[in-house]
């Protein structure tokens, strides 16, 4: 059974002024349980929108949202079981932190779950392993902290939940290439680790290529797609239509294809390019 | 949702009322307020109604719009009712259990209060949703601006009030953003007992504090960067020019405050 699910899930901003908007238009996908995915679409498409409907955060105009086949909004007096479940991570997150220690600002969470002091403390030190800050860090003002290391502390404030799905928007707008790297690198540990489903919101094809297992991309409140990495990117043409670009890497692969030189496959990194053409170059010495 | 708050706001339009002089109509609020506290009988009360229902139907903005405005005030308004009902000890008992007492005239004085006051907020509702923050602080420096001889800095405090008008919705935003991330982390915002809310608020105001002075900060850097020195010598992109339909407008505003003023002292 697939972990979260939408039926035919419609949300419309300021229903009723002038200023109506509909940012969700009727969208249905399943996420099935231990997946990684990356969520794309132009700039407001509706992504931050539809992301905030999985934990309760927004309540469906129509339409449904259903965490382990049980909709969300059944009983409204558990919607912050659902917010424990499923954690959210906004777009620039630094902006929420708010406590004196980065301790504590990673401890609010699971104190709000109601935990206990040790399991708090076991919690705290093994989100900021995963996510990479240091022991010494922990007792230190967050507020002196770079923006990067700021970054990971709000993101290990919703890690600290342990919650089955871990949404992320956007979590490397705004880093240098090193600190975008360096917090995907993370994300993906604690994927590995935890074997949690993932949902990243990002603009960038070449990361979402590089991590993600499925791909949904939404476009002018509509879902678009919602398929598997290489599916996604097998219809190159029509995603760029959309306004969205496809990795670098494909389009150059594209072209040698176009150019007769096919190596029978869809390329998103730059990685798997270079194994590509290694073996390739090998096949034409070893001739 | 606080985005719902809709005192203050502009609804974007084109009718009649949304094309009139900023200046006038802000004189013509006045006036429209001097005419609803003038008169002390239904019927002038009417006469202002009158008014303030043909503006709106004017306007062009649903009729909604103005309830949602009286509604935030609502508490207040049933409190003055409540106080004028209880304290009136003119009139004709109605009512009489102990130390309270209700006459007749308790009752006529509060829902006549009421009613002035909804009217109130409902027209001065209507000079907010038909005219731009900025236009609006136009026009108050404008019309403030022969204060300017005795040194008062009017244009420092129109400065001031579109500053603070043109941050209040980036604000309001803010604060809902911040508000959904702690609510993500399980804080209890809007449910929960007092105490732990009271507490929560404090993981709303510090980022939120923090993020004012920050904008703040910023916004003093980008007007120096752009050399900005106070009013002397500025010149402005909209000039505010007055039609005959401003004068028209004033006109019949002076005619209703003249049938009110007539009307009080005939009954
Ligand atoms: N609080 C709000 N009130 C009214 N309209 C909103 C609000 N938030 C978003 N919208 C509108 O809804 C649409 C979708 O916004 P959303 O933030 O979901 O887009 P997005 O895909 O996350 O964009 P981005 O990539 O820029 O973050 C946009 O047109 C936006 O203007
Ligand atoms: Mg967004």
């Amino acid at each position: 059974m697939a972990i979260l699910e939408t039926q035919e899930l419609t949300y419309t901003y300021s229903m009723g002024t002038p200023f109506e908007k509909t940012a969700v238009d009727h969208v249905s996908l399943k996420i099935e349980e231990g997946e990684m995915v990356g969520v794309m679409g132009h700039t407001g498409s509706g992504k931050s929108t539809l992301i905030q409907h999985f934990n309760g955060l927004l309540k469906p105009t129509s339409g449904k949202v259903l965490l382990d086949g049980k909709d969300i909004w059944a009983d409204k007096n558990r919607i912050r079981d659902v917010r424990f479940k499923v954690g959210l991570v906004f777009q620039y997150p630094e902006y929420q932190i708010f406590e004196e220690t980065v301790y504590k600002d990673i401890a609010f969470g699971p104190k709000n779950m109601g935990l206990d002091e040790a399991e708090i403390k076991r919690r705290v030190h093994e989100t900021a392993r995963d996510i990479g800050l240091s022991e010494e860090l922990l007792e230190r003002s967050p507020f002196e902290l770079s923006g990067g290391q700021k970054r990971r502390v709000a993101i290990a404030g919703v890690m600290a939940m342990e919650p089955r799905v871990l949404i992320l928007d956007e979590p490397t707008a705004g880093l240098d290439p090193a600190g975008r790297d360096k917090i995907l690198e993370h994300i993906k540990r604690y994927h590995e680790r935890t074997k949690n489903t993932i949902l990243i919101v990002s603009h960038s094809m070449e990361d979402i290529a590089s991590f993600a297992d499925k791909i949904l991309v939404m476009s002018k409140a509509k879902l678009f797609c919602y398929d598997e990495t290489v599916k996604v990117f097998a219809r190159a043409e029509e995603i760029s239509r959309i306004g969205l670009d496809v990795p670098q890497i494909t389009r150059v692969f594209g072209e040698l294809k176009h150019r007769g030189l096919d190596f029978g496959k869809e390329v998103f990194t730059v990685g798997y390019a270079r194994d590509l053409l290694l073996r390739k170059l090998g096949e034409r010495e070893g001739r | 949702m606080l985005r719902d708050i809709t005192i203050g706001q502009y609804f974007p339009g084109n009718s009649i009322i949304h094309r009139l002089d900023p200046r006038f109509k802000i004189v013509i609020t006045i006036l429209y307020i001097v005419m609803l506290f003038t008169g002390s009988s239904y019927i002038c009360l009417a006469v202002g109604a009158v008014y303030t229902f043909g503006a709106i139907l004017l306007s062009r903005i649903p009729l909604k719009m103005f309830f949602k405005s009286v509604k935030p005030l609502f508490i207040f308004l049933m409190i003055t009712a409540l106080i004028n009902l209880l304290f009136m000890s003119r009139g004709n008992v109605l009512f009489h259990w102990k130390f309270i007492k209700i006459t007749d005239e308790g009752v006529n004085t509060s829902v006549f209060m009421v009613i002035r006051i909804v009217l109130l907020i409902m027209g001065s509702s209507l000079l907010t949703y038909t005219t731009s923050p900025i236009t609006l602080t136009d026009a108050i420096e404008r019309l403030l601006s022969p204060l300017r001889k005795i040194k008062f800095p009017v244009h420092e405090l129109a400065m001031m009030m579109s500053i603070a008008l043109r941050f209040i919705p980036t604000l309001i935003e803010e604060t809902d953003k911040i508000m959904s991330a702690q609510k993500a982390r399980g804080a209890e915002i809007d449910t929960g007992s007092f105490t732990t809310r009271a507490k929560n608020l404090i993981s709303i105001l510090v980022p939120l504090f923090i993020s004012a002075f920050r904008r703040a900060d910023e916004l003093a850097t980008a007007m120096e960067c752009r050399c900005y020195h106070g009013g002397e010598g500025r010149t402005r992109l909209r000039q505010l020019k007055s039609a005959p339909r401003d004068y028209i407008a004033l006109g019949i505003t002076i005619l209703f405050l003249a049938a009110v003023i007539v009307l009080s002292r005939l009954f």
